[in-house]
């Protein structure tokens, strides 16, 4: 069984390093081959994690339920974005689309790489190295659009992403120290290890170490006020990136925070590193919602969406019970899934009228009938409508709240996501579901080019053609309907034992 | 606590450490791209033989090679890299600071003497080091985001975030001596990554606009 660990740490770098040398045909068919082998993979590690407990290959990979949760998410995504950017890139025939497309597929099979990694790793400090590789091949993948606002948000991304990381190592080093008490100066850090030490390490330093741990790694998966570079570095990246930072990057640096909240629980009690995510998830929630209701930019908007879905993980965390719990990682699967169906449906948009400017966008659904009405489908599932994932994961989320003395919190958090259903709801059925001049004029005009003219302001809605921009657009984002439909219907049995397992293995460490 | 007269080598380690953070308050009033480098190259230069003191006095072998690999990556790459950078794209002034440099100068003592009682109020015991080391390397981590706030050209923040990373050195010197030297070689080698990206999103934004100020860097908003 480890050998599975070792391939699905090993397949998608080499992949990201054949996609470089190879013709950039050949990469577009290996990057949804390497998302599927990695999600074949993640998916046949379920049954020996529900069995043994854990699996480990030598002392540096080891994963439980929790990280299998994460490896599912992020290599579903993997698969999706995979089959999304044979549809969504459009490469010129000459060396410079050569070069885009060998650069794009590089880095984006090892972003997925190094997502991977991240909850493979048994060590806190190679954590950590994983997510830092992350953050420099995301952002390098933000700016290769070469435009200004490309690059504007790359630079933000960049620079306020890696001091976010220079805390988190912070984090990682004071939790080091407190581990000297118990283990001597030189030892592993890995996680499993210091659970095993909990009651043993220096309370006060575990609590500096969590801390820091919250504010370093939730720059990264967006909580407010660290939240900054989110949404330029999403709307500005190509949009199969944009679906990767959004639906498995954040929850890959929340991954890092669980692994921190389990060890402060065994040390300090639960109810102070449950207090500390109470706060950010509840900043991240309100301000996420307000911007909701005002945003024009459809990328953006599903940014502030990532920000709001934070913002209910760290709130499930904070309830502090195993209901809540599974809530939480369900969603994080959910998420995935919706957020990446979400942008994906938004690219096609954006290909399809050439801009993102919501206010000019009319009649989506009119001019792409599949990939239009699945964007919204996806738009409700993320507002937590049944019958998909996020509405199971929510109630989920919520009841565990309610059994909570604290039941207010509960409260609030439904009136924000309402709130923010409003604000998704309310922009996505004016561009979508509204007659826009493709129903009125079916003019053979040819789809207007990628980018749009900065004026857009004195810009009428572009017209365009009826039809789908690509086939393959159109199955990733039936990959995604699919699982939030599978996820919020009938849950397999494995992935229920397995959520179960895991939700366990956060309450009692 | 019993009051001590700290020993020769904790003097030494300790008046390196502060020349660590002097140094990052020079980097904040250095208006000179190229001056700005070389006191990172410097300030890289202290933390290495700091290492060096620390592995000498100690006897922890480990940190010797940390020591020279911290010169080679910290004081000889790195510089060079940006060195290099700024030759390319030939701009020696830095962009003009938000705040005037008696200002900045206050709010990086105010923030830097905030880290050094907090640390102190949180009672770290460390065998290896004196604390005072550590408080001071949390200052020097505070300089530096206060740097990264106040310049407004996108070399200067580099340098500060990489001087940022200088100051979690000494800090994982001070309490996490221990870390096994492969860890301590993977943080290393990742620094040179970001140290890559950064200069590639510098190239390109300098490519773009012609200069090296964020000034322009305020289009998204809201």
């Amino acid at each position: 069984m480890g050998a599975l660990l070792v391939l699905l740490l090993a397949f998608p770098l080499g992949v990201g390093v054949v996609s470089y040398v190879v013709p950039v045909r050949v990469a577009k068919v290996l990057a949804p081959v390497a998302g599927a082998g990695a999600f074949a993979l993640s998916i046949a590690l379920v049954p020996s994690v529900l069995a043994h407990g854990h699996i480990s290959a030598g002392s540096e990979l080891r994963v439980d339920s929790l990280s299998v949760v994460f490896l599912i998410a992020t290599s579903f995504l993997y698969l999706a974005t995979g089959v999304f950017s044979a549809g969504y890139l459009h490469l010129d025939a000459g060396p410079t689309g050569a070069r885009y497309g060998r650069r794009f597929y590089a880095g984006m099979n090892v972003f997925c790489w190094a997502m991977l990694a991240a909850p493979l790793v048994s060590g806190l400090a190679l954590l950590w190295v994983a997510i830092e590789v992350t953050t420099v091949v995301s952002a390098l993948l933000v700016a290769i659009d070469d435009t200004d606002t490309a690059t504007e948000a790359a630079w933000k991304y960049v620079l306020i992403a890696s001091m976010g990381l220079g805390i988190s190592l912070l984090a990682t080093i004071v939790l080091y120290y407190a581990g000297t008490s118990v283990f001597g100066a030189g030892y592993d850090l890995s996680y499993a290890k210091m659970l095993a030490a909990g009651h043993h390490l220096p309370p006060e330093v575990v609590r500096l170490a969590f801390v820091l741990a919250v504010l370093g790694y939730g720059t990264k998966m967006g909580l407010v006020p660290m939240h900054t570079w989110l949404p330029d570095a999403h709307s500005e990246a190509p949009t199969p990136v944009s679906a990767l930072l959004s639906g498995a990057l954040l929850a890959t640096s929340f991954y890092a925070i669980l692994r921190f909240y389990q060890i402060t629980t065994v040390a300090v009690g639960s109810t102070f590193p449950r207090n500390v995510l109470l706060v950010f998830g509840l900043a991240s929630l309100l301000l996420a919602a307000l911007y909701l209701l005002r945003q024009r930019d459809i990328k953006r908007m599903l940014a502030y969406s990532s920000i709001e879905h934070m913002g209910i993980l760290a709130i499930g965390m904070s309830f502090g019970v195993t209901l809540a719990f599974i809530g939480v990682l369900l969603h994080v699967l959910a998420h995935a899934a919706a957020k990446g169906t979400a942008f994906f449906g938004a690219g096609s948009v954006v290909r399809k009228f050439g801009t993102k400017d919501m206010t000019l966008l009319r009649g989506g659904v009119g001019a792409l009938p599949w990939s239009g009405s699945m964007l919204v489908a996806a738009v409700l599932a993320l507002s937590a409508m049944p019958p998909f994932g996020l509405f199971r994961s929510e109630f989920l989320i919520v009841s565990g709240g309610l059994s909570d003395p604290r039941y207010g919190v509960a409260a609030v958090l439904v009136v924000l996501v309402m709130l923010a259903f409003v604000g998704l709801a309310w922009s996505t059925t004016q561009t979508m579901l509204t007659s826009g001049p493709a129903d009125v004029a079916l003019q053979a005009t040819p789809d207007t080019a990628l980018q749009a003219t900065p004026d857009t302001a004195l810009q009428a809605t572009p017209r365009v053609t009826k039809g789908e921009v690509s086939p393959w657009i159109v199955l990733a984002m039936a990959l995604g309907i699919a699982a939030l439909v599978l996820l919020g219907v009938h849950l397999p049995a494995d992935l229920s034992r397995l959520l179960d397992h895991a939700a366990h293995e956060l309450s009692t460490p | 606590m019993l009051a001590h007269v700290p020993s020769t080598t904790a003097g030494v380690e300790d008046v390196v450490a502060v020349l660590v953070l002097l140094t990052e308050f020079a980097m904040l009033r250095g208006p000179l791209l190229r001056s700005q480098v070389r006191l990172y190259a410097f300030q890289s230069l202290a933390v290495s033989v700091l290492a060096v003191v620390v592995a000498a006095t100690r006897h922890v072998p480990d940190i010797y090679a940390l020591a020279g690999l911290s010169f080679a990556l910290k004081v000889v790459i790195v510089p060079a890299v940006m060195m290099r950078l700024l030759r390319d794209v030939d701009v020696d002034l830095a962009g003009s600071p938000k705040l005037g440099v008696a200002s900045s100068m206050l709010v990086a003592l105010a923030v830097s003497v905030f880290g050094f009682f907090a640390v102190g109020s949180l009672h770290f015991h460390s065998s290896l080091l004196p604390t005072t080391t550590l408080a001071v390397a949390f200052a020097v981590v505070l300089v530096a985001f206060v740097l990264i706030v106040l310049r407004s050209d996108v070399v200067s923040q580099a340098m500060g975030f990489f001087s940022l990373e200088n100051g979690v050195s000494i800090a994982g010197m001070v309490i996490a001596a221990g870390l096994p030297l492969v860890v301590e070689m993977t943080f290393l080698f990742d620094l040179l990554v970001a140290v890559v990206a950064f200069g590639i999103i510098i190239r390109v934004h300098h490519g773009r606009s012609r200069t090296l100020s964020t000034e322009e860097l305020d289009r998204l908003r809201g």
